[in-house]
């Protein structure tokens, strides 16, 4: 029994161990899988905003990975689908940055059903140039209603629009009823 | 008329509507949960607001960072004053924003395009 409880604390010492090599190499500021509540946003984007404020990032960079990690928060908070029999909107969080750039990645699970208009938003979103992505979030602002979710169906074009990059994405299929989907924001320190 | 003195919080703004002192002010940050649950008694305050104006409303915005939820619900209080404009009264946007806030300038002016009321953009000292 002992032996075995040593052998348990090894391998996950061994596994804390990776990880944290792993996210150094990386240069990754920030990993989180859970339930994704208005709390948890606030946590983090809080602890962002702390940590990027002791570092010499310009405030406006500061400024877009706030604004993009609120946006991707609420979005996992306000649409995210479930494994089943799960209540709670969960999802993974990861904000990470390299010499050139900041990436906020989030994955979340989704029911096919909702993919191909979801494909449509974000291929509409990355076919635009700022101009033309102004000029539709002028557009849905005016025509869109609230959600009694409270979405108004702004944020993909909101978070191109401030990165001023094409927004990257990914569908997992995990069964004939749900997926998972992968989307990174990229942020570019000037 | 009551007046409307709402104090922020770290993801809520400070609201200030008080007509006798003509007083009228948005700052800080909204990025609520429920958006709507927020803004309505401020739609309610303005709707009757709207009913007997002063002649000329100067309202200020400060805002330092706000969601896109809020932004459908700002565009939405504006609109507001757009119909008392409308109704033959004066009002001023005061769209205040850090000078390296382009962001916040951009947001501004895309309000402004939307809705016909002059807006000022006011460049905020630290």
């Amino acid at each position: 029994m002992g032996e075995m409880n040593e052998n348990k604390g090894h391998s996950f010492l061994d596994f804390a161990y990776q990880m944290y090599k792993s996210m150094k190499t990386n240069e990754i500021n920030l990993v989180y899988e859970g339930v994704v509540t208005q709390e948890i946003t606030k946590t983090f984007t809080s602890l962002t905003e702390k940590n990027l404020a002791k570092s010499e990032e310009s405030n406006m960079v500061q400024r877009k990975v706030f604004h993009v990690m609120v946006e991707c928060l609420q979005n996992i908070s306000k649409h995210a689908d479930s494994l089943e029999g799960e209540e709670e909107k969960r999802g993974i969080v990861m904000v990470s940055h390299g010499k050139d750039e900041y990436n906020i990645i989030t994955g979340n699970v989704i029911k096919n059903e909702k993919i191909p208009a979801l494909k449509e938003s974000l291929e509409t979103v990355n076919s635009l140039d700022k101009e033309d992505l102004s000029a539709l979030y002028k557009k849905q602002m005016r025509e869109g209603r609230l959600s009694d979710k409270g979405g108004a169906g702004l944020g993909l074009i909101d978070i191109a629009k401030k990165t001023g990059s094409k927004l990257s994405y990914q569908f997992k299929e995990l069964n004939d009823d749900i997926s998972f989907f992968i989307l990174t924001s990229t942020i570019k320190r000037k | 008329m009551e007046v409307i003195n709402i104090k922020g919080t770290e993801d809520t703004p400070n609201v200030i509507l008080d007509k006798e002192n003509g007083h009228f002010e948005i700052s800080g940050r909204s990025l609520p949960e429920d958006v709507n649950m927020f803004f309505e008694p401020i739609m309610d305050w303005i709707d009757e607001y709207a009913e007997d104006p002063l002649d000329k409303t100067v309202f200020d915005f400060k805002l330092e960072y706000f969601n896109t939820a809020s932004s459908k619900v700002i565009l939405d209080i504006l609109l507001k004053f757009e119909e008392i404009v409308e109704n033959g009264k004066e009002v001023t946007i005061k769209w205040h924003y850090h000078e390296d806030e382009e962001d916040m300038l951009e947001a501004g002016e895309e309000y402004a395009d939307i809705v016909e009321i002059p807006f000022e953009y006011i460049v905020l000292e630290d």
